[in-house]
């Protein structure tokens, strides 16, 4: 608190390491609404970015609480406005529209009712469909405006759905006045769209970026594009629809054609204000690095656009047509394609405002059917905009599938500090917060900025209600790893799963495993179900497992739950790295035993990672090594800190895997858990382990003081408080 | 039984106002005979107690006179009137038992019977009725229950409890009982898809499945497409035989994780397609549910926020994901997916409740439930984000919703348990328990003794006890341990009573569950206010200073080996029977001291 404080004063960003459990959320929230108040005559406004939308909605709830709190103690000054702001399929309440399949429908098939061009045609024809809840919403006009209050995406759509307005665009619109806005981190960090939501966002902000142990994984995906054989045929067959479509409006309408030529004359890639409705991803290239400049004369024309949007596909397609895995910088890139494909670095870098401009001068609505020549042309920008910390890669063939052919040319991004910098530049404040930002000296330079404060806090626990363990070896006493040599050897399969069988008949409700990756898994499990070791875990337990199919994950994790309710118990199989690491909790009895297979590595063989390592290594003089060891630590802490949200959760953690009990590896990660990994739980076997779990079990499941004893008080009442800061006044007095 | 008849005096009516008939009501065993006192009236009855389905009477204390009436089997009733309410109990405990009995022979004789009758036309003007459902439902209980049987026979049919009382203290069992239906189905096996492993045989290439009606149930529960498939195609197009033959055909291509030939067999075959493409019931069935799953873990909604997974955004092969997409795709079902679902429906549990031997109404059943199930869950939805924000440590404990547990023998399942505690506790309390009682007397007084006189012989010096003797005390006790220990661990479900002959340990467990009984009853006509208590009450204490030298009885007859755990478990028995003896003669003494007065000063 303190130190954010600090932070807050100092007009500077910030870096806090808290173990999950704590409460940081409401900390953060509390302490940075009420500065807010404190200082009535200069607005802070909070902009929190979550991971995910459940997230989301638990901060908004949390941040309800407190509103409520605050309002009937200070009264209507601590009113504020707090709206959590998602996509148009999140927060969409008109039934015709939700009836589309996955997200980008949705924004099609409301942009097909509400483009202004729409509009204006339903204004003369009224069998044009609209959107009744955008027409109301419009009609409204500048009264359409939220009360104050604390409003969940929920919310906001029962509200909308109440005043007949769409809750889409009203959140859009409240934006800019609300106090507290909550929303995803792509919101931010992702040019193409903060380009439309974030940019009229004021200097005077706090950016809170929580669980953000992976922002420099998010970061760099933001700015990465890869174009594969699938993109490039669908490029050219929207290029082809383009040029019917400008034939036709040759023929009917030319005057818009020319009218837009003007406009680009004049250097305006954008119409001038855009209604709220007609907007879409923008740009993919930072705000910053964008020309104000007149677009070049080569592409004016619609048609040479197109011409030269083809000779691109066609170099493109070229490209791909390799043998071998081909790497190289953006300029040298550029200038082969100046030579083959004549397109210069100039016109690369107004590919996107350009197609923007024309598919609005065509009036296309279905967005979701040019999503590939979208692709091609955020490709261009990017690599006619960056000249440094990106890599052009062509892989001929996924190296662990080389006989499946497919040619893959990827744009990376190496360098996470370019998306993020803009976010520190415009904000006065940003907090970077997670449970695991170990070691918390390496995002600085990651990231490339300077912190005023960098903390890791401990949590002051009732008791020990952690217990992590590292197992090195089966119950014969062989290793266990997931080293690459070992990984498939069936001894250790089956130790694996002996380990598992074991702690299933033991450990009550809710067992979590992670694995290295989904490959792994799938192996795993199979040979599991092979030689029995399955059937004996489904004995004790119901069985679930995270797939690719997200729908599917979702359902099985409700079950798993429910199985977790019932009392049944459950095994939840999922992968490190995967969704389900990243985003949801197992606290309580969902998760009373987290098993950490092996050390979760990233693939090291992928020529992007190895790029990536070069380029750390070059610009910030980060050990290879070092940056593997760390990503994998970081990830498996983010695991098993999925098992304890509070001090009167309790949970273990077993890093099954010889390597953990190597100092190097093991002291990578966050200090909360290593304070509780005690020098004997560091090379356990598998009866060992047993035999610490049925003890920590037990002692667990005594009945105890939830405050603590009196001599280390955990959890303060409001007197203790009180009298903690009666006594500080004392002390400051004398 | 005490008394064979009962005669009182009674007035006979048809209906409940009337002044009715005077005369004179016998009843016997299995008879029941009232004659008027002026002979010319009609009003003579003699019906045996088979076709009177039920009683009911009028309440001590309430305005009404008292009343008997007894219902009948071809409706109608008889309605008696007595002249004291004594009388009534008299009559009623009666034709209780009566009933009870003849009720027991005519369920045996034909059950339809009973069945049959039904008293909605029964008047209700009492409280205390006893409907035939109600008698038919305890009948039931205790034929079901033999334990309970025999404690009935004992005291009911034995006249020490009536059989009201007896029930009174079993209102749950009554209770629980009415909701028969719901009784608990048997789940289905965690690991169910694993169960049907095909038997090969080693010289040939030819592989047996074996499928019993649960297999088949299990497998359409699972696959709601090879179920509506099961519908459409049987027995229209194809036999039973080949269905299934169809369908192994089919899981056989998947486990060969083929996907390119299971296509190319899908193509030739529509009917092996049905299985081998993806479940479109289950993914509509998934489209719904997503609805209404717990948003705190709904990452569906993630994916609309995600701007950066654009198709070919982001970082594409990296190694953490793995592309597996091809033409194929339909066909390509994984173990894990199946996996899920199981999960999935063994957590619904069984949804039907028919007879599997015929898989066609198996499957025309689970498409009916399916249909059926669904609803509006929009409220749970928000309850439960509301309790994923709270922070558990701040709040008061949450009472979580449970169900009560069913076990079907509790005493098989506690008994076993207490031999792990027991086994729990000497690993962790080194058998602290019996250190105390393992040191024969004689043994200690010797020791002890010895002890003594060396003091006083030599003086108290440093090593009070000798290392000798110490050592010979320490074996002598952890000799005694770990045989107890030995014996324990041996079998788990053993424990002391399963060491005893069968008779002793069924005579134990009678006894000790009749006294329980007993006690029950005793206590709970505390304190004691009308003369029906007081009489229950000396009654109990008869019944139960009989059951005292029984005891001691059993004691003796015991082998000597045992005698000790004997006397060991007969102690609660004897100290319980003793607090209530001692309870009733203080309160004996209270009351003799507080009537004798009185009559001394009437003398």
């Amino acid at each position: 608190m303190l130190e954010l404080k600090r932070s807050l004063d100092a007009k500077g960003h910030c870096l806090l390491e808290m173990p999950t459990g704590t409460g940081k959320t409401i900390a953060l929230l509390s302490l940075i609404t009420s500065y807010v108040l404190s200082k009535p005559h200069n607005p802070v406004k909070l902009l929190y970015c979550t991971r995910t939308v459940h997230e989301m909605e638990k901060t908004l709830a949390e941040l309800k609480l407190l509103h409520t709190y605050q309002t009937t103690h200070l009264g209507d000054r601590a009113k504020i406005l707090a709206v959590g702001l998602s996509s148009r399929k999140n927060l969409c309440v008109n039934p015709r529209v939700l009836a589309a399949e996955n997200r980008d429908s949705v924004d099609a098939s409301c942009r097909r009712l509400t483009a202004s061009w729409v509009r204006a045609a339903a204004a003369a024809n009224p069998n044009v469909p609209t959107c009744e809840f955008f027409e109301e919403y419009e009609k409204a006009g500048s009264s359409a405006v939220l009360p104050p209050g604390v409003y969940t995406l929920q919310d906001l759509r029962v509200y909308g759905k109440e005043k007949g307005w769409c809750p889409y665009f009203l959140a859009r619109h409240m934006v800019q006045f609300a106090n507290v806005v909550v929303y995803s981190y792509q919101y931010l960090l992702d040019p193409k769209v903060a380009g439309i939501i974030s940019k009229e966002m004021q200097r005077e902000s706090v950016v809170v970026f929580d669980e953000a142990h992976n922002i420099d994984n998010v970061c760099i995906e933001a700015l990465s594009v890869s174009v594969r054989r699938q993109t490039l045929e669908g490029a050219r067959r929207n290029l082809n629809k383009m040029r019917q479509e400008i034939e036709k409006f040759k023929a009917t309408d030319a005057g818009r054609l020319r009218a837009e030529y003007n406009r680009l004359v004049e250097g305006l890639a954008q119409r001038g204000n855009l209604s709220i409705s007609d907007t879409w991803l923008s740009n993919p290239a930072l705000p910053d690095d964008i020309l104000k400049e007149a677009v070049p004369g080569n592409i004016r024309r619609a048609e040479h656009f197109l011409h030269v949007l083809r000779r691109l596909v066609q170099y493109l397609e070229g490209r791909l047509e390799t043998d071998n895995v081909e790497k190289e910088g953006p300029v040298a890139f550029v200038s082969s394609l100046n030579t083959y494909a004549g397109i210069d670095q100039k016109t690369l870098k107004f590919c996107y405002d350009r197609l923007h401009s024309l598919m609005l001068t065509l009036e296309i609505t279905d967005t979701d059917e040019f999503l590939h020549v979208q692709t091609i042309c955020d490709f261009a920008t990017l690599v006619g905009t960056y000249t440094r910390g990106f890599s052009i890669i062509i892989e001929p063939f996924d190296e662990r599938m080389p006989h499946i052919p497919d040619p893959v040319l990827q744009l990376s991004c190496h360098d996470a500090s370019l998306a993020i910098k803009p976010v520190f530049d415009r904000f006065q404040s940003v907090v970077i917060t997670s449970g695991t930002l170990s070691p918390i000296d390496l995002y600085p330079r990651l990231l490339n900025f300077h912190p005023v404060v960098s903390r890791s806090f401990k949590m002051s626990l009732t008791r020990d209600c952690i217990c992590p363990m590292v197992l090195t070896r089966g119950s014969d006493q062989l290793p266990v790893s997931t080293k690459f040599d070992m990984r498939s050897d069936l001894g250790v399969v089956r130790n694996y799963g002996r380990l598992l069988v074991e702690m299933a008949s033991i450990v009550p409700d809710g067992i979590v495993c992670f694995f290295v990756s989904y490959s792994y898994m799938d192996g795993i499990v199979n040979s599991w179900n092979d030689n029995g070791i399955l059937k004996e875990i489904m004995q004790h337990k119901l069985v679930f497992i995270e797939t690719q199919d997200v729908v599917e994950t979702t359902l099985a994790l409700d079950n798993y739950r429910k199985a977790c309710d019932c009392g049944r118990g459950a095994i939840f199989f999922s992968v490190a790295r995967g969704k389900v690491a990243e985003g949801i909790d197992f606290d309580r009895h969902y998760g009373r035993l987290v098993i950490m297979f092996g050390v979760p590595f990233q693939y090291t063989l992928s020529k992007i990672l190895l790029a990536r390592l070069e380029y750390l290594r070059d610009t910030f003089q980060i050990k290879e090594g070092d940056f593997l060891t760390f990503d994998a630590l970081r990830q498996a802490a983010q695991c098993v800190g999925r098992v304890i949200r509070s001090k009167a959760d309790y949970g273990m953690m077993i890093f099954a895997d010889k390597r953990y009990s190597r100092h190097d590896k093991r002291s990578k990660l966050p200090g909360w858990i290593l304070s509780h990994l005690r020098d004997a739980h560091l090379n356990l076997s598998t009866d060992m382990a047993l035999h610490i779990a049925r003890e920590f079990l037990r002692k667990m499941a005594q009945p105890y003081d939830k405050a603590g004893s009196s001599s280390s008080k955990t959890l303060l009442s409001q007197e203790d408080v009180e009298k903690m800061s009666d006594a500080n006044l004392n002390e400051m007095l004398y | 039984m005490a008394t064979a008849h009962v005669i009182k005096r009674a007035k006979y009516k048809t209906t409940a106002k009337g002044s009715g008939t005077p005369g004179v009501l016998k009843m016997t065993e299995n008879r029941i005979a009232f004659k008027p006192n002026d002979p010319t009236s009609a009003a003579k009855i003699d019906v045996e107690f088979r076709s009177i389905k039920g009683h009911k009477n009028t309440k001590e204390g309430s305005n009404n006179p008292p009343l008997l009436n007894l219902s009948l089997d071809q409706g109608g009733s008889y309605i008696f009137e007595f002249e004291a309410f004594s009388d009534l109990h008299v009559c009623r405990e009666f034709v209780a038992n009566a009933l009870a009995k003849s009720g027991e022979a005519a369920k045996v004789k034909s059950r339809e019977a009973v069945i049959a009758t039904s008293d909605r036309s029964a008047v209700t003007y009492s409280d205390e009725q006893l409907s035939t459902a109600e008698m038919e439902l305890r009948i039931k209980l205790l034929r079901e229950n033999s334990e309970l049987q025999k404690l009935h026979k004992q005291f009911v049919l034995g006249n020490i409890l009536t059989e009201s009382e007896f029930w009174a203290t079993r209102k749950k069992l009554l209770d629980g009982d009415s909701g028969r239906k719901s009784k608990q189905l048997v789940g289905f096996k965690s690991s169910m898809i694993l169960d049907t492993r095909p038997q090969t045989d080693g010289r040939t290439n030819k592989v047996t499945f074996n499928l019993t009606p649960e297999i088949k149930y299990q497998i359409f529960a699972l696959k709601p497409a090879v179920q509506q498939a099961f519908l459409n195609l049987v027995p229209s197009k194809m036999t039973e035989r080949d269905f299934w033959t169809k369908y192994f055909r089919a899981e056989y291509l998947h486990s060969k994780k083929n996907a390119v030939e299971a296509a190319a067999e899908a193509a030739e075959d529509e009917e092996l397609a049905i299985f081998l493409k993806d479940d479109d019931i289950l993914a509509s069935e998934a489209r719904r549910k997503i609805q209404r799953v717990d948003p705190t873990l709904d990452m569906e909604a993630d994916q609309g926020d995600d701007y950066m997974h654009l198709p070919d955004h982001g970082i594409f092969r990296d190694g953490s994901k793995d592309t597996t997409e091809s033409q194929h795709e339909q066909y390509k079902r994984t173990f894990l997916q199946d996996l899920n679902r199981q999960g999935e429906v063994v957590l619904e549990g069984r949804t039907i409740d028919v007879e599997l031997d015929d898989p066609m109404s198996v499957a025309e059943a689970l498409a009916r439930s399916r249909r059926e199930s669904g609803g509006n869950t929009k409220e749970e939805r928000i309850d439960r984000i509301s309790r994923m924000t709270e922070m558990e440590d701040l709040q008061a404990p949450y009472d979580h919703p449970f169900a009560p547990l069913c076990i079907k023998d509790p005493r098989d399942y506690f008994d076993s348990q207490q031999v792990n505690a027991l086994k729990i506790a000497d690993d962790t309390r080194a058998g602290a328990e019996q250190l105390r009682c393992s040191l024969s007397t004689e043994e200690a007084y010797s020791f002890l003794r010895g002890s003594v006189s060396e003091i006083k012989a030599t003086g108290l010096c440093a090593p009070i006890v000798r290392p000798e003797v110490a050592l010979t005390v320490l074996n002598g006790l952890t000799q005694n341990i770990s045989s107890t220990k030995y014996q324990l661990g041996k079998n788990v479900q053993e424990s002391i009573l399963d060491r005893m002959p069968l008779t002793t340990k069924e005579e134990l467990l009678h006894h000790w569950i009749s006294i329980q009984e007993l006690l029950r009853h005793f206590w709970s006509s505390y304190p004691i206010t009308t003369s029906y208590l007081y009489a229950k009450v000396s009654r109990l204490k008869d019944a139960m200073s009989k059951i005292y030298p029984q005891l001691e009885e059993l004691k003796d007859s015991v082998p000597s080996d045992l005698r000790h755990q004997v006397f060991l478990l007969v102690r609660p028995m004897h100290q319980a029977l003793d607090a209530a003896f001692q309870h009733y003669e203080s309160d004996m003494q209270k009351r003799s001291a507080k009537s004798g007065e009185k009559p001394n000063g009437y003398i």
